[in-house]
């Protein structure tokens, strides 16, 4: 199946929570709304001729300027059927929840569990939401958003350091 | 009952406190034990919670990020160049093949293709590093099951390998060899002597290292039937390379998206039946008379050609030029301080290492430096099977677990 006819089988069956599908560079990437995003998944799944059963990977990104800031990112493959799909959603910041996908794919379980923990975003559902990377009392804030300066927060910004002209 | 008169002869319940009666009988509670951080067959810095009953693993909870050093947002300061060196402290047993995956994937994003040279170059190279990867692998987890023979084996003859990047690149461990668009140089007459003298040692030692473990009766113990997964759950939890593999999955990138000159190389893809740890070894051991089959025949097929890509406003210039040529001088300093000009858009770029799929996803809005790169490390996605691969084995399977993923820390905590 190509990827044109990929997202139109998504579009066919979800048209009210399809957003957009972007082909570029051979990767397909169709976003929808944060509502749908656990049918479209299961779908994907269990559909016969999509059999997406191997989850690649799960990862966020955050648009600051953007009214809905974050978007996340589910990438799958079909060992099957060796194809790849790439499925977005967007969330604002406000209400950064999505639902997880940890009953469809248990890999997604540490996935979802490192973008809480370096974007915040939170997944409904989800087993055991807890930081995984982080230091389970760390309260710095979530590194890999646009605003988490380079060299950390906290105490941190707090050292002196030493002035080399005044020596 | 036997066990109850026994009780009543050693126990006499005091008449006075009847609720004594209760005291004697075993406590069956669990225990909580700390594997790690420091436990030298963690490799590296992991710590596991072992639930137990008895020597049973009820439950087992991986906590992680020791060794997280922030690599996704340093990538987002620097240019796509600088970046490369970076990739090497990932899995930094194998660095070989993180530059490898890393260029390839900006090379899906600008679009490059690089020459027929630079292919067989690289695919020479991944191939001694999964040889180098594996040897390593092997010559642990024996090492830490108990047989500590084929750990020295395995680790003279990566010396040999390591000295070999020695000679190619100037680094033994953190090579940062790879560019986009190519290679940083060419092999030089002694390597290609050097590697087909390997070629023609290599093979025999591997029948060396199987001796000292297939009739071993400790080994043969403690890997047949242990840490099973199913090719279902493998699947579902998102296993790769010779992990997935061992469960008789047909899934290596090398064969299911061929890149470089893996597909003008004639291999197969080991598969295991049982999908236990004994599986795993064998398959990696097939893969080790696999990878040295691949380097010869890309050895054989190699011609002479360029070995960088000619598109300026990307790939570097030769080093040579760059310290006589004036122009040379500034596109190097201009490619790296600056970078390139990268289209807005996003892809991602799968690479098949020796541990598994090592991903790249990157994120471009143009411009110098990536938006947001996420790398998915195979060692990370490993250690979320670890609890159920884990459950209701005995307490020093956890160690043959961490073995049979090949774990590095550096690549699971990023």
């Amino acid at each position: 199946m190509s990827l044109q006819q990929l997202s139109e089988r998504v579009r066919e069956h979800f048209a009210a929570g399809f957003v957009k599908a972007v082909e570029w560079r051979g990767d397909l990437a169709i976003t929808v709304t944060r509502d749908t995003l656990h049918e479209v998944a299961q779908f994907l799944r269990d559909d016969p001729a999509m059999d997406f059963d191997y989850i690649v990977h799960v990862s966020s990104v955050d648009w600051p300027d953007d009214e809905e800031r974050f978007e996340v990112v589910y990438e799958f493959y079909s060992i099957r059927k060796r194809h790849r799909i790439r499925l977005k959603t967007r969330v604002p910041e406000s209400d950064c929840v999505v639902d997880s996908l940890t009953d469809l794919w248990k890999g997604a379980d540490f996935m979802e569990r490192e973008v809480y923990d370096m974007m915040g975003i939170r997944f409904r559902r989800h087993p055991d939401l807890r930081r995984i990377l982080m230091p389970d009392d760390y309260t710095e804030g979530y590194p890999l958003r646009k605003d988490f300066p380079l060299r950390g927060k906290g105490w941190r910004d707090t050292f002196e350091f030493l002035d080399e002209t005044t020596r | 009952m036997a066990f109850e008169d026994q009780r009543t002869t050693v126990y006499k319940v005091d008449p006075a406190h009847p609720e004594s009666e209760t005291l004697p009988t075993l406590r069956t509670e669990e225990l909580l034990l700390n594997m790690g951080p420091q436990h030298p067959s963690t490799h590296g810095v992991l710590k596991v919670i072992l639930e137990l009953e008895g020597e049973r693993l009820v439950k087992s909870t991986p906590v992680m990020g020791f060794l997280h050093r922030g690599v996704e947002k340093l990538a987002e300061e620097g240019t796509y160049h600088q970046f490369i060196p970076h990739t090497d402290r990932l899995d930094y047993v194998c660095a070989m093949y993180n530059n490898f995956a890393y260029c390839r994937a900006v090379e899906k994003l600008m679009n490059i293709t690089v020459p027929d040279r630079a292919e067989y170059l690289r695919t020479i190279v991944a191939e001694v590093q999964r040889i180098i990867g594996h040897q390593f692998w092997l010559g642990t987890q024996a090492l830490d099951i108990g047989a500590m023979t084929v750990f020295f084996y395995c680790f003279r003859d990566r010396e040999i390998l390591l000295d070999w990047f020695d000679e190619l690149c100037g680094a033994r461990l953190t090579t940062s060899w790879y560019r986009i668009g190519g290679v940083e140089r060419d092999f030089t007459p002694s390597l290609f002597a050097k590697l087909k003298q390997f070629l023609d040692y290599f093979p025999s030692k591997i029948d060396e290292y199987v001796v000292f473990l297939e009739k071993n009766r400790i080994w043969l113990a403690r890997t047949k039937g242990v840490a099973v997964i199913s090719a279902e759950d493998a699947v579902n939890f998102g296993l790769s390379g010779p992990t997935l593999r061992g469960s008789g999955v047909d899934y290596d990138l090398r064969k299911a998206e061929p890149y470089s000159a893996y597909p003008k190389c004639e291999f197969s893809v080991p598969l295991g039946k049982n999908g236990d740890t004994y599986d795993r070894y064998w398959i990696r051991v097939m893969e080790l008379y696999e990878s040295v089959k691949i380097v010869k025949q890309c050895l054989e097929q190699i011609q002479d050609g360029p070995i960088m890509a000619d598109v300026p406003s990307v790939t570097l210039p030769p080093k040579e030029r760059v310290f006589t040529n004036l122009e040379s001088m500034i596109q190097q300093f201009k490619l790296f301080s600056q970078g390139f000009d990268a289209p807005p858009g996003e892809i991602y770029c799968g690479t098949e290492a020796h541990k598994g799929e090592l991903g790249f996803y990157i994120v471009s809005t143009g411009g110098g430096k990536p938006y947001r790169l996420k790398i998915r490390a195979p060692s990370f996605i490993h250690m979320g099977a670890f609890d159920h691969m884990s459950r209701g084995y005995m307490i020093a399977d956890a160690i043959t677990l961490f073995g049979t993923y090949d774990i590095v820390m550096g690549e699971c905590d990023r």
